[in-house]
């Protein structure tokens, strides 16, 4: 048994030495100032008109994005599973379920391996001014869309790269629903509208919770999408913070940052963990 | 009928939605004019220019070897790890756990600064290595957490039969426990290998002024406009794994249909 | 007699251009305890569902109480089921979960807090209101199933293999418990099972299907001692399935030697299939009976001994309360009236549909 355990060792030994003491180590920089003394006053930055201004942008674009996510997701999800043969006749195996299931991940998997940042500068060329967005508009005399470098299309941007973090979890959370227990609902009375509110919602809630962590927390904290559609324009908490270390270079003003946005993570976790008391959130 | 019409139309336009830019891309590929707001004829110019460029031949080597590099190792080592995992009392267990979802559920940003800031204050030579270390850093929770559910369903007994049938221990872990965690494994490293190929933040703060992968190379031209051999460059990798997908999921159902 | 409260008329089903219904027929009468029986696949399970709404039949009728019923969706019959696997709401307490229906109709909160109570009595699981599903026996899981469904005061109980995630001691508890409960609230019970057992115990009726056909309809004492054609005979217990000839009524020809027995109507040196129970067949010496034989096996099976018996050319199988050793040479006889003769299936076809399972 304790050979087992030694087996781990390697692992145990990386993760101390490449999660746990980084973090110690921004935890480091962002308490003390520039001398090695302890202050909270990295932390309390937040407060400055400029941080907060962008901490709140981040959080209302970022809290936007993760429910237009959602809305589009859910029902994405239960058509993709209504598709699935086999949960209206109960008759396939659960082989074909499987393989039904490896091509809806597939499907959304596919657009990460064209790059990140090309797919996202690929929506610069789909709605300038002149692009094909509003050419297409223009074709059915419609207005032209002007969302291009304002917070709309940082918006777009963020549902474009993390909406496949929404459907997955909640589609995994909604496959895996018993018929029988929808049968249930249904032979004891309740219509659709009925078997939704109190049977698939309820049983979909740790999907959901898994789905808005995974979206609210990249949304919340990237620099990227708001560099490449917002036209350098808008910053986000993420832009602060990077611009602190490759371009100010104030270590510990950027860690303290960082900091901050950990609590917002944890906070969220602390959230989800709740709402998901058994674990039972669906991840990828 | 009118309902099911309706879901089709939603799932074509969510459809639309994620492959419109990639199908821009692709069409950008072919594009005769150097910028991207005019179309200028089809051309395969950028295909020959492409395997020319020496700058983006050596990011794409960087990058597949970094990701295939990272990917391995990560593997290894979470597998190994993982053995080990399913051993630990409870509360250790929940401990370690709880540490291997750190570089999951943390801000990319955070993770990418807290990295450079070790690396820095270890006095690492930023380059190559530096990226490698920090992508088997994020590539192993996500073996781990590929592999511990399979690992969960192993019914425990048929490991202690192959010991009492007279396997070693090794013997018994590669013949009974490793094909049963093969699925796990191998959809841990496909992820791993895919999120360090995507990687542009941790490696934006990691990799120091000499080394570039294909996402910090274009990232450097975003301001001097990308060059078109960039999208030829994405278009091959992504019709290559499009085919290579392709290809992996029909010969399953083959045999599948063969077997029945 | 009752009267009928169900009838489904020409049933047909098929997925993916397989035919799981055939043409069936069948009716069910009021406060009867009805049990569909067959091996997996034989459209049982399909019957059901097509009864509780969740599957609608190609072509065909369901009459409910006199009223058409075939396209009425679920929630607006007044059957309800309990689901294989039990189906609960994992999300929901036990009181919940049994309060379900009620709520959907509306029950003032007494008439569902008494409702609760008087269910949980009925099936012996009083205080286990605030529980949650997860954390009972599947046994108790099923036992809440049941409740769930019966406290909506259904006309017609439909359960689909609700006993065969149990193990063997809770399951024959459970059988009791159901004939217990079906007698108390005086309702219709359709059961589904594939296990023969189950089925002789609780049933007042039992339909034997194979392959989206019925087989044989009837009380549990006629299916297990008339059983129409092999199929059924083979599927209801052990038995010897012997290819005889009938050479006039009341007289059969098995494996050379002539035996009387009681069945007529059957024709002149016609080819029939003759099925005589284990229990029926008697051992004595040699030479007392109509065959000779020899014993090849023995086991002891606590209520009785199991024998093989090698007489002219075919091994039959033997229980008896007496034992005779491996190599003993015994006589064989069977009573008349212990021999069940059979048709022989009129073609190929029927014949695949009665001997694959």
């Amino acid at each position: 048994m304790n050979k087992k355990k030694l087996l781990g060792t390697p692992y145990f030994i990386w993760s101390t030495l490449f999660i746990l003491i980084p973090l110690g180590i921004v935890f480091y920089y962002g308490l003390t100032d520039e001398s090695g003394a302890f202050t909270l006053n990295n932390v309390m930055a937040i407060s400055s008109p400029g941080h907060a201004k962008s901490l709140w942008i981040s959080l209302g674009l970022s809290l936007v994005s993760t429910l237009i996510c959602l809305f589009l997701a859910y029902p994405l999800a239960m058509i993709l599973c209504s598709g699935d043969h086999s949960l209206q006749t109960g008759f396939l195996s659960s082989k074909s379920n499987a393989a039904h299931k490896n091509i809806i991940v597939l499907i959304f998997i596919l657009p990460m391996w064209m790059n990140f940042l090309l797919r996202t500068l690929a929506w610069q060329t789909l709605l300038e001014k002149t692009g094909v967005i509003n050419n297409i508009l223009a074709f059915l005399h419609l207005p032209a869309l002007k969302i291009i470098n304002t917070p709309y299309a940082i918006i777009l941007g963020m549902v474009y790269n993390f909406l496949p973090f929404m459907v997955l979890p909640v589609y995994n959370s909604l496959i895996k629903i018993d018929p029988n227990v929808i049968h249930a609902a249904r032979d004891l009375g309740a219509n659709e509208f009925q078997v939704f509110t109190k049977i698939t919602l309820p049983l979909t809630t740790p999907g959901i919770i898994s789905g808005i962590t995974m979206v609210f927390i990249p949304a919340l904290t990237t620099f990227l999408i708001s560099k490449l559609l917002g036209g350098g324009k808008i910053l986000l908490i993420g832009n602060v913070i990077e611009e602190e270390f490759t371009q100010a270079s104030n270590w510990h003003l950027g860690s303290g940052l960082s900091i901050v946005l950990m609590m917002f993570i944890i906070f969220n976790m602390v959230v989800s963990a709740v709402f998901d008391k058994d674990g039972k959130g669906g991840t990828l | 009928m009118i309902k099911n019409a309706i879901k089709r139309i939603y799932v074509a336009f969510i459809f639309i939605f994620l492959y419109a830019p990639i199908a821009t891309l692709m069409i950008l590929s072919f594009n005769a004019s150097k910028t991207r707001a005019k179309w200028g004829g089809f051309t395969l110019t950028w295909y020959q220019a492409l395997f020319l460029n020496e700058e983006i031949m050596q990011a794409l080597f960087n990058t597949l070897l970094i990701a295939l590099t990272a990917s391995i190792t990560a593997t290894l080592i979470g597998t190994i790890a993982c053995i080990s995992i399913m051993n630990l009392k409870k509360y250790t267990r929940t401990i370690i756990i709880g540490i291997t979802n750190i570089p999951m559920l943390n801000a990319d940003i955070v993770t990418g600064i807290s990295l450079m800031l070790l690396f820095i204050s270890t006095g690492l030579r930023f380059g190559m290595g530096t990226i490698l270390l920090s992508h088997i850093t994020f590539c192993i929770p996500y073996v781990i957490l590929n592999i511990l559910p399979k690992m969960k369903q192993l019914n425990p007994y048929t490991y202690e039969a192959a010991l009492d049938l007279g396997a070693g221990p090794v013997y018994g872990f590669m013949k009974v426990v490793f094909p049963e965690i093969l699925p796990g494994i191998l959809s841990g490293f496909l992820m791993a290998f895919t999120m360090s190929l995507d990687d542009f933040i941790i490696t934006h703060f990691t990799k120091g002024a000499g080394a570039d992968t294909l996402s910090t190379k274009i990232y450097t031209e975003v301001k001097k406009g990308i060059k078109p051999e960039m999208y030829a460059l994405s278009t091959i990798i992504f019709l290559t794994v499009l085919l290579l997908l392709l290809l992996v999921n029909k010969s399953p159902s083959n045999t599948k249909n063969t077997t029945q | 007699m009752n009267k009928i409260l169900i009838d489904l008329k020409n049933i047909n089903k098929s997925f993916d251009g397989q035919m799981v219904l055939d043409d069936l027929n069948l009716y069910i009468r009021e406060n009867e305890f009805l049990t569909l029986l067959g091996p997996s696949g034989c459209g049982k399970t399909t019957t059901l569902r097509i009864l509780g709404g969740f599957e609608m039949p190609d072509t065909g009728k369901v009459i409910f109480d006199g009223a058409d019923i075939t396209k009425l969706p679920p929630n607006k019959r007044q059957l309800n089921t309990v689901f294989q696997k039990y189906a609960l709401f994992t999300h929901m307490t036990i009181a919940e979960n049994i309060a379900f229906g009620l709520r959907i109709k509306n029950k003032s909160k007494s008439y569902i807090d008494d409702k609760i109570k008087y269910a949980l009595k009925l099936v012996n699981l009083e205080g286990y209101e605030k529980r949650m599903p997860d954390s009972l026996s599947g046994g108790q899981q099923q036992r809440i199933a049941i409740a769930r469904a019966i406290v909506n005061e259904p006309k017609v109980l439909l359960l689909d293999e609700p006993l065969g995630a149990l193990d063997l001691k809770l399951r024959q508890d459970m059988q009791y418990e159901l004939i217990r409960l079906k007698n108390e609230l005086g309702i219709t019970f359709i059961y589904v099972t594939h296990d023969q057992e189950e089925a002789l115990t609780m049933s007042d009726t039992i339909v034997v299907m194979n392959q989206g056909y019925i087989q044989q309809i009837g009380t549990p004492e006629k299916i297990y001692n008339e059983p129409e054609n092999a199929f059924i005979a083979d599927f209801i217990g052990d038995s010897n399935i012997i290819s005889s000839t009938m050479i006039e009524d009341k007289l059969v020809d098995i494996l050379g030697t002539r035996f009387p027995c009681v069945d007529t109507g059957f024709g002149c040196n016609k080819p029939v299939d003759v099925v005589i129970r284990p229990e029926d067949v008697i051992l004595s010496d040699p030479d007392r009976g109509r065959i000779n034989g020899v014993v090849t096996h023995l086991i002891f099976k606590g209520v009785h001994y199991e024998m093989e018996v090698m007489a002219a050319g075919y091994e039959w199988l033997v229980h008896s309360t007496s034992m005779f050793p491996v190599g003993t040479k015994v006589g064989i006889n069977v009573d008349p009236f212990n021999i069940q003769i059979m048709n022989k299936p009129a073609s190929e076809d029927e014949e695949a549909v009665g001997i694959n399972e």
